[in-house]
């Protein structure tokens, strides 16, 4: 009987000490994010930064292939098996919320006036969804032209006078260019790739600057059905069809045909600052997108940070501390070093413009638009099947307009009501 | 006991695992998506609201799937006839020569070995417009104009279409000889003593003996094309089945509709439009084949 008790006070003691063990192991959250290398690269070194800073706190940092990433997010978080902080591109944020993924920010760690005195402004429409806070990004992107110097020689132009208007970009891409005997593009003057950046730059940059406007001020209504959309489109379509400088899918895609250098000039985002300057033999320049009757414009994204809905008490605690340090001006500045995208904060953004492939992508976010997706592959294919509808099958730019207005409203409808 | 019935009772015992298997990994799965084809399921959503037929009417009343329903009956109707017959063609040929016959057998077989993502992706750099694709390199040497192929909503889907049958050609060529290497000789030789000609012997005996294989490939490849995916889904831009869902087969707008839109209800409500058309054109080949498999039965 005796040695009954004795192993019964040793398990009670063993058990005081497991609890008091417990009580003092630190917490583990996790961290959810698409895999592209030098993102992932980088966060490795931000939470161990972190967790050099916060013994307390683990992060386990788990990364899925971009096309499948929503797949795993919609299969894991209802289940109550995702993360603990997600990242998630701007666009997906009213959806991420309306599927009740995300939750609302708390407001003593991100107050309004935190966010607007560290924050571009049009971030600040981006991570709101009715009235409250989701989520807070470390970088932005906007777009600008990127062009190859010795295409630009090879043609006889100045290879370090990029065209500064629409009207120039056009004239510059006739020139550059190439046919072979039968005729076939076989070097294209501008990439024409609207599954890219394309489309961003059809709603958010040619339609204004034709005078019309992608949307209502709401958001919620498709407002480039108009003669002056019709115009944006026009054009759009003239370089494809009547000046034949590039057409979609021209050698797979943009980025493809600028790296073999068989496309000149090419409208892209800041994060394709690394994947360029990795490529020794390309000699290429950077600059502001063209202007066109004087008005300039831009389209600002961004992939942001958020906490999951159901996350709470310890974790909570962790993930809001670990979302505090991923947005800091440290995590800014490594992450313009590593990733190339510019800090969101304006401030340390501005401590940068010195850099030449920075300062293009930079001077575009002060005129930058962003463009509130609730589906956003949904409308970018609105956009891709109204390029084509015109392209290869000869439809009416008007009438593809109108038909492709109507389709995404009804996105933008199923979506709000 | 008897023997009997114990021996079937150890056959059972050993059917048992399989069904099993097939119950849980097949029939749950699919009840499951019967049931809640008539609901609201949805990943985006947290509701599991009955709708009756509410996703069938929704699918029935979308452009898009019909169109991928006309493109997946276009799919069958001319890959699944063209592999048959190019295929019996090869394997008659293949049966005739004597000298290299492995050799062309591994050529025929190679590309049904071959991963078909590796084949899809290798075929749409060799369908790339100037300057990229050989095709169309071939066609500027000898002063043709370059082809669209994959970019032109009038051709894709045959580029495509190409593709699978050269790949499913591989298989039924080995079946097709195995099943040629059965026919007794003597029934050939007698028919030639009685004065048959190579046509005949071909047309009357032949054939109908190869009738049972044709069917079961038949089948098979009809099947196989109405399902059609993967070179859809990796030969089109973004894997959309595209231009202008041109080339968009049923089995790509579903996967599109659960797992790109998260619709799940919606989605099996299509997998089972797929699932009854892909049923009514087996038993329809089963029964037009059954007749003629045993009418043609060499006396």
């Amino acid at each position: 009987m005796k040695g009954f008790r004795k192993v019964g006070l040793a398990l009670v003691v063993l058990l005081i000490l497991a609890a008091q063990a417990a009580s003092a192991a630190p917490v583990t959250i996790t961290y959810w994010q698409y895999f592209y290398q030098s993102k992932v690269d980088l966060v490795d070194e931000l939470i161990k930064q972190f967790e050099a800073k916060n013994p307390d706190i683990k992060v386990d940092h788990v990364t899925f292939p971009y096309e499948s990433y929503n797949q795993k997010v919609a299969a894991s978080i209802p289940a109550g098996e995702g993360p603990d902080v997600i990242n998630l591109y701007s666009g997906w944020l009213p959806m991420y919320v309306k599927a009740n993924y995300i939750q609302q920010l708390p407001q003593a760690d991100f107050s309004d006036a935190y966010m607007k005195s560290t924050y571009f402004p049009f971030v600040m429409d981006a991570v709101k969804f009715g009235g409250k806070l989701y989520a807070a990004p470390t970088a932005v992107r906007t777009l600008a032209l990127i062009w190859n110097k010795k295409l630009f020689r090879e043609a006889g132009l100045d290879p370090e006078k990029p065209p500064k208007t629409l009207d120039e970009l056009a004239a510059f891409a006739r020139r550059l260019s190439k046919y072979d005997a039968q005729g076939n593009l076989i070097q294209a003057g501008l990439a024409m790739q609207p599954n890219g950046q394309g489309h961003s730059w059809l709603r958010d940059v040619l339609f204004r600057q034709f005078g019309g406007a992608p949307y209502d001020t709401t958001g919620r209504r498709v407002a480039y059905d108009s003669a002056q959309g019709v115009a944006a489109l026009q054009w759009y379509m003239d370089r494809i069809q009547k000046d034949k400088v590039g057409y979609p899918n021209f050698m797979t895609d943009d980025v493809t045909a600028f790296k073999a250098q068989k496309s000149a000039m090419t409208i892209d985002g800041s994060f394709r600052i690394g994947t360029f300057k990795a490529l020794p033999d390309l000699d290429w320049g950077v600059t502001e997108l063209p202007s066109h009757n004087g008005i300039q414009s831009n389209f600002a994204s961004f992939w942001t940070h958020a906490i999951v809905t159901g996350v709470k008490g310890k974790e909570l605690e962790a993930s809001i501390k670990f979302l505090k340090f991923i947005t800091s001006a440290e995590a800014m500045e490594m992450w313009l070093a590593k990733v190339g995208e510019l800090p969101a904060n304006p401030k340390i953004a501005e401590a940068h413009k010195n850099d030449q492939y920075v300062n293009a992508f930079m001077k575009g976010l002060a005129y930058a638009h962003s463009t509130i997706f609730v589906d956003e592959a949904g409308q970018r294919t609105v956009f891709v099947d109204m390029i084509d509808e015109v392209n290869l099958k000869g439809t009416k730019v008007d009438v593809a307009l109108r038909a492709a207005a109507a389709k995404e409203q009804k996105i933008l409808d199923d979506f709000w009501k | 006991m008897t023997l009997a019935k114990k021996k079937a009772m150890t056959a059972y015992l050993f059917l048992a695992i399989p069904l099993v298997f097939f119950l849980g990994v097949r029939f749950g799965p699919m009840s499951y998506a019967m049931v809640r084809s008539t609901t609201d399921w949805s990943l985006l959503r947290n509701t599991n609201e009955f709708l009756a037929l509410e996703n069938f009417k929704a699918v029935l009343g979308d452009p898009v799937f019909m169109k991928a329903l006309v493109n997946t009956i276009h799919y069958a109707i001319l890959g699944a006839p063209l592999v048959i017959i190019l295929s019996l063609a090869i394997a008659l040929l293949l049966n005739r020569i004597t000298m290299g016959r492995s050799f062309f057998r591994l050529v025929y077989i190679l590309p049904y070995i071959t991963p078909i993502v590796a084949v899809s992706w290798v075929w749409r750099w060799m369908y790339q417009s100037p300057p990229l694709g050989i095709i169309n390199a071939l066609f500027s040497a000898l002063g043709l104009p370059a082809m669209d192929f994959l970019l032109s909503p009038d051709q894709a889907l045959h580029s495509i279409l190409a593709v699978n049958v050269w790949v499913e050609i591989g298989y039924c060529v080995t079946i097709f000889l195995a099943g040629i290497q059965t026919i007794p000789m003597d029934c050939i030789e007698a028919a030639r003593i009685d004065g048959a000609n190579g046509r005949q012997v071909l047309f009357k005996i032949v054939l109908p003996l190869l009738m049972p294989i044709t069917l079961f490939l038949a089948i098979m490849q009809g099947i196989q094309f109405l399902r059609i995916f993967t070179p859809v889904y990796n030969m089109s831009t973004q894997g959309m089945g595209g231009p202008l869902d041109s080339t968009k087969s049923a089995a790509l707008y579903i996967y599109q509709t659960a797992f790109t839109k998260f619709e799940l209800g919606r989605a099996a409500a299509a997998s089972l439009f797929l699932f009854a058309l892909i049923m009514t054109v087996t038993l329809i080949q089963l029964k037009l084949f059954d007749k003629k498999a045993t009418n043609g039965e060499v006396a």
